[in-house]
């Protein structure tokens, strides 16, 4: 295949040694199967075994669910109902967990993303802002949260302020600014328009679904088709590599915070749609459920790797848990504890495959010399 | 960049003095010198117990360390006597770093023996080894800035009582120790971060002796230390081993070497070139020969017949960032491969960094064909045709969980890429010759880097630039951690690319390859350039004369 692509671009030019190179004379290396890409892993490797591992995690849970509400599943079009439930509820954070899975990946961290939501959400529905309409509402929310991203941006790739303080500070002050302009009331939508994007259905699905669908593929694509997907693994996996290869690394962080920014504009109007309203606490915590399910799904909290579907499986797998409470009538206090052991148990999973790595290869190293 | 196997960060201060001499301090003769012409394939032992009484405290036999592609230590021989300085001499990679941490416990050897104080000895880890009495004092100060210098000189082992620390004692103890190293008036609680370089020193030492050391070994003490502050190490160390106390001394500088040395051993390539040889009247050339007399046999590629290289690509002026070089000029031609020898530390590094625009230069200018770059900008060097391969392939070039190919494109995916849309196919084609040419193995480009052998990871990141429109290669020590024969066809790469005519500006720590490599060199010292000349018309020990001249030991900067 190497025959039939341009080879012969002036980038060449100054290419390869002249005496090379050497004709293989098995063909070998031309000989081999095209590489195989999952749509599940992208091309980048190891996600494959990690997604197969939360789909199983995911089937565990529904046995859980058939075993403790045998009733319930015998029932199909409950079972039909119920896995809508689900995706609904995934349907908002995983809009956002789509750019934290960025800003991770590409080596930072977003603790301000619920509270971006929060004040994009005001924003959008005060009076003023409504008196323009659906189309006035969902553009102010967008922009705001891609303003308030591009500040995050700018405070840590030009500010050179650590990620973690940054957002941390932009968390507090977004909640503050959302507080001041909705004087902490909650401000009712009253556009139709807003309103009925949560309960319209499409087909028997969500309108929700669609659009986490939408933002998972486009995000899918961001990261493993584009030069923008390659940058952020570079910059994440090696900042001074990616610098000294020439790659503007303070751009791309900017850019990797604004992504962030603008997906939380669009969790802002699901979010009020589903409400219709918006208020200064919404979105609460989402920072953390977004962290928890891009881990889970398999993003290295120190930048490099991760993958868009881990991710979503991480949210599904979520409010599976969530949903499985609901229906056995449960408690959430004690739902959050099974979380908390859930991303425990994922980040031992991740240290294991590693430290078994590492240790496989001391021993290789130990038994080669002696 | 502190990562540097056998850093010698020579002290600045010192500049000046005449590069040319590596004269013996006139001492009187101890011991009969061996003088005879040196042999230099054979190691040579010279007879023990000449100027040193005291028992033997160390005896490593055949002492072997492998790493991953590098055979580190390679049969080391070493004899250490209670109460002399013994001086470890060898070039940049000859293994003295690998051999101190394998005395300090970091390392366990994979064959060999190591005798403590006449048993076989194993440390397991460090505390193990201080346990036994072996006490280092690595270049960059293993200090604790934040905590005071009786908490630095019993960190890890305060004395305690009841689980509480017993500070008048431990402060106590500490102004013993540091009236025993003749400086009474450092305070036990200031604040390590408060003290002059010197002073730090002087805590590490304080740490030593805190453990009730028997062999302190001291790796480059004076590179940080000025000028008279080298003179009163000097005294701490005299007063140490009339104490009893062994140590193990580490310079480049051969007039140190010869001042306060009882015996010197050789090391080369991972193996003893020559032991116990009497520090203060080995003729020169002959622990030069010792050092430099090549086991491997380098391959270099010839040189093109006619020397007529284009025109000028590069041209840098009066480059000069404070504390790591000053006032460089160079131009490297189209075709033409240029060398720059010089120790770590001597700002080679810093300075192909800033002719890349991945440090900012404080005054001066890099023109790349005519054309002036702008300062700290890598993105403008890489436009004007640059490329780097770095230092430390792994944590300045490499992305080691990704694939082989993705890797090569890395500075090139975005000119495969349509609307933003990588071509992956394309990628794979192109990183696919790129391996081929260049034998790289395994040829499978979507196989991590991680995989890959160190000679292979250069070649990747070598290969990366060979994609581009790259009209100037920077190669900052490209054969660190590449086996022989990986080497010889590195070296044939570049010299083909020159013959494409494309620059190489080329950094290496290792003389015979930039004099074997390289068309024209330039010997750098202390951020300087202090001699340009064809590599023809230089030769190795004139170039490690220029490299280590010891303008510390000589007197006043000019």
């Amino acid at each position: 295949m190497t025959e039939t692509t341009p080879t012969a671009t002036p980038e060449r030019a100054a290419g390869l040694p002249a005496q090379s190179p050497p004709v293989d004379p098995a063909g070998t290396a031309k000989s081999e199967p095209p590489a195989r890409l999952s749509w599940w892993r992208g091309d980048g490797g190891e996600g494959a075994r990690r997604n197969l591992g939360l789909l199983a995690t995911l089937l565990v849970l529904v046995v859980i669910g058939i075993l403790t509400r045998p009733d319930l599943y015998g029932n199909a079009s409950w079972v039909w109902g119920n896995t809508l439930t689900i995706l609904k509820l995934a349907s908002v954070v995983g809009v956002v967990t789509v750019g934290m899975t960025f800003v991770i990946i590409g080596g930072g961290i977003d603790l301000s993303v619920g509270a971006i939501v929060a004040l994009a959400g005001v924003w959008s529905t005060t009076l003023a802002t409504q008196s323009y309409g659906a189309g006035g509402m969902i553009f102010s929310a967008l922009t705001v949260g891609l303003a308030v991203g591009l500040v995050n941006g700018l405070l840590i790739s030009y500010g050179r302020l650590v990620p973690f303080i940054a957002t941390l500070a932009m968390m507090v002050a977004a909640r503050g600014l959302a507080a001041e302009i909705s004087d902490k009331q909650t401000q009712v939508s009253n556009d139709t328009f807003i309103n009925g994007i949560a309960s319209t259905n499409v087909l028997g699905i969500p309108l929700l679904v669609y659009i986490l669908a939408a933002v998972v593929v486009a995000g899918w694509v961001l990261l493993n088709r584009t030069t923008f997907g390659r940058r952020t693994v570079a910059v994440g996996g090696n900042p001074e590599a990616a610098r000294l290869a020439g790659i503007n690394v303070r751009r791309h962080t900017l850019l990797l915070y604004a992504l962030s920014g603008l997906c939380c504009g669009i969790a802002a109007v699901m979010l009020t749609s589903q409400a219709t309203s918006a208020q200064a606490a919404m979105a609460n915590l989402y920072e953390l459920d977004a962290i928890a399910a891009a881990i889970i799904g398999g993003t290295l909290l120190s930048g490099g790797r991760g993958t868009i579907v881990g991710s979503l499986l991480g949210v599904i797998i979520f409010s599976t848990i969530t949903n499985l409470f609901a229906i056995n009538g449960l408690s959430t206090e004690a739902q959050n504890m099974v979380k908390g052991g859930i991303i425990v148990a994922a980040v031992l999973v991740q240290q294991v495959q590693f430290g078994s790595l590492t240790q496989f290869l001391r021993r290789n190293r130990a038994t080669s010399t002696t | 960049m502190t990562q540097h196997e056998d850093g010698a960060v020579p002290g600045r201060r010192g500049a000046g003095g005449a590069g040319q001499g590596m004269r013996a301090v006139p001492e009187p003769p101890a011991a009969p010198a061996d003088s005879k012409e040196a042999d230099v394939t054979k190691p040579l032992v010279a007879a023990p117990a000449d100027t040193v009484a005291g028992e033997v405290v160390l005896r490593l036999t055949d002492v072997v360390k492998t790493f991953p592609g590098v055979r580190a230590l390679d049969g080391v021989q070493l004899e250490v006597r209670a109460g002399e300085v013994h001086c470890l001499l060898g070039q940049n990679g000859a293994g003295k770093s690998t051999l101190i941490k394998v005395l300090a416990g970091v390392h366990r050897p994979d064959s060999g023996e190591v005798e403590w104080r006449g048993e076989p000895a194993s440390f397991a880890n460090p505390q193990a080894a201080m346990r036994a009495g072996i006490a280092t004092i690595y270049q960059e100060l293993d200090l604790v800035e934040d905590l005071s210098v009786a908490e630095n000189a019993f960190l890890g082992h305060e004395p305690r009582r009841l689980g509480f620390v017993r500070r008048g004692h431990m402060a106590r103890r500490t102004r013993q120790i540091l009236a025993r190293l003749g400086h009474p008036e450092i305070p036990p609680g200031r604040l390590v971060r408060h003290l002059p370089a010197a002073g730090k020193q002087i805590v590490s030492m304080a740490r030593a002796l805190s453990h009730e050391a028997r062999l302190i070994i001291m790796d480059e003490p004076s590179a940080v230390l000025a000028h008279d502050e080298v003179g009163n190490l000097f005294r701490i160390i005299r007063e140490l081993t009339a104490q009893g106390i062994a140590v193990i001394y580490i310079s480049h500088r051969l007039e140190e070497i010869r001042e306060i040395g009882d015996r010197v051993t050789v090391l080369k390539d991972g193996r003893t070139t020559a032991a116990n040889l009497p520090a203060r009247d080995t003729p020169t050339n002959d622990l030069v020969a010792r050092m430099t007399g090549r086991t491997i046999e380098y391959v270099f590629p010839e040189r093109p017949a006619d020397e007529t290289a284009g025109a000028e690509l590069l041209r840098v002026d009066g480059l000069t960032r404070s504390g790591e070089f000053a006032d460089v000029s160079l131009a490297v031609r189209a075709g033409e491969i240029v060398g720059i020898a010089g120790l770590v530390g001597s700002g080679r590094s810093e300075l192909l960094e800033t002719i890349y625009g991945a440090r900012r230069a404080h005054a001066g200018t890099v023109r790349m064909g005519g054309r002036t770059l702008r300062p700290g900008s890598v993105g403008a060097a890489v436009r004007a045709g640059m490329g780097m391969a770095p230092e430390e392939r792994k944590s300045q070039a490499l992305l080691l969980g990704e694939p082989i190919y993705r890797n090569v494109t890395l500075a090139t995916f975005g000119r495969y890429a349509r609307l933003g849309f990588t071509d992956a196919r394309r990628e794979r084609a192109e990183a696919e010759q790129i391996a081929d040419s260049l034998e790289l193995r395994p040829r499978d480009v979507r196989r991590p880097v991680r995989t890959l052998s160190g000679g292979n990871q250069q070649k990747v990141v070598v290969g990366r630039w060979l994609l581009g429109d790259t009209r100037l290669l920077l190669l900052d020590e490209p054969t660190r951690g590449v086996d022989v024969g990986a080497r010889a066809e590195l070296y044939q790469v570049i010299r083909a690319l020159a013959a494409r005519g494309v620059g190489v500006l080329l950094v290496s720590s290792e003389v015979p390859e930039v004099l074997g490599l390289a068309d024209r060199v330039l010997v750098m010292r202390e951020g300087r350039v202090v001699r340009e000349a064809p590599a023809g018309e230089i030769d190795e020990n004139t170039v490690l004369d220029l490299v280590m001249a010891g303008s510390l030991m000589e007197g006043a900067p000019a």
